[in-house]
């Protein structure tokens, strides 16, 4: 019953996301990329991933994605439609892209063969849940990672705001 | 259940999307769109092998991409919007006060 389900989402992902990339209009694409993430969170949940396809709602669909909002509203869109949208590398790009799909085929197509894993799948309903699972590993074993990138979004609020001011009074 | 290939091809296709759109398109916007897109990318392979393996670590680390591309996502456009407030910038090759 979840085969079905991931292969709707994986198309809603890819079909969104190669639409992203080629609109000539930013708001249709962030809006589209806003698709692909609820898309994505669906492939969390038949993952078993409850929290992360929370976090992927209300922080990326939710947080970044209103960020990337407001600072299109702040551009001039109207002008950036009219204008040429690819590169002349393009094509480069393309034969970039592909030869890097066929690296990673290769690769995955050969790596076949690893060991069978202890493959427990932690249902819905699983105790401990998913939620609780995850608090416990992040604030104990992964505690020192957890605090680095605290610091990490400190530094990076204090940046955002020293970039985008008008003066920086001195 | 998904077998854990499947969540390997989602993600390197989603990441080949991003780095075309990386590379091909001009609108600066859309290039850091693009670039979430390939960071999401990785979060599909860390929760597929996480599902596979039975252990929790892939699901912390796609936490940390998520906090990384916050951060990521916050000074890059502040950057844009110091450029476009400057010379009214929105494509990326004509930031070339650096180029050779």
């Amino acid at each position: 019953m979840e085969l079905p389900f991931f292969y709707l989402f994986s198309v809603g992902i890819i079909g969104a996301s190669i639409l992203m990339v080629t609109r000539a209009n930013v708001i249709h694409a962030a809006l589209l990329l806003v698709l692909t993430f609820f898309f994505l969170s669906g492939v969390y949940v038949l993952a078993g991933a409850e929290f992360l396809a929370v976090v992927q709602i209300l922080l990326y669909a939710g947080g970044i994605m209103v960020l990337y909002l407001f600072s299109i509203m702040l551009m001039s869109v109207d002008v950036a439609v009219r204008l040429r949208q690819f590169h002349r590398q393009t094509i480069f790009a393309m034969a970039t892209a592909v030869l890097l799909a066929l690296e990673i085929w290769m690769v995955l197509s050969r790596g076949t063969s690893y060991p069978a894993f202890k493959s427990f799948g932690w249902g819905i309903g699983a105790t401990p849940g998913n939620v609780e699972a995850l608090g416990s590993v992040l604030y104990t074993q992964f505690l020192f990672p957890f605090e680095v990138a605290s610091v990490l979004l400190l530094a990076a609020m204090i940046g955002a705001i020293v970039l985008a001011k008008r003066t920086i009074d001195r | 259940m998904v077998p854990l290939s499947h969540y390997l091809a989602l993600g390197a296709i989603m990441f080949v999307i991003g780095v075309a759109g990386v590379l091909m398109r001009r609108n600066a916007i859309i290039i850091l769109m693009s670039i979430e897109l390939m960071l999401n990318a990785v979060n599909i392979t860390f929760v597929g092998f996480a599902r596979q393996l039975g252990d929790l670590t892939g699901q912390v680390f796609a936490i940390f991409v998520i906090t990384v591309a916050a951060a990521e996502a916050a000074v890059g456009l502040a950057i844009l919007i110091a450029l476009n407030r400057d010379r009214t910038i929105l494509n990326v090759d004509e930031v070339n006060l650096l180029k050779w």
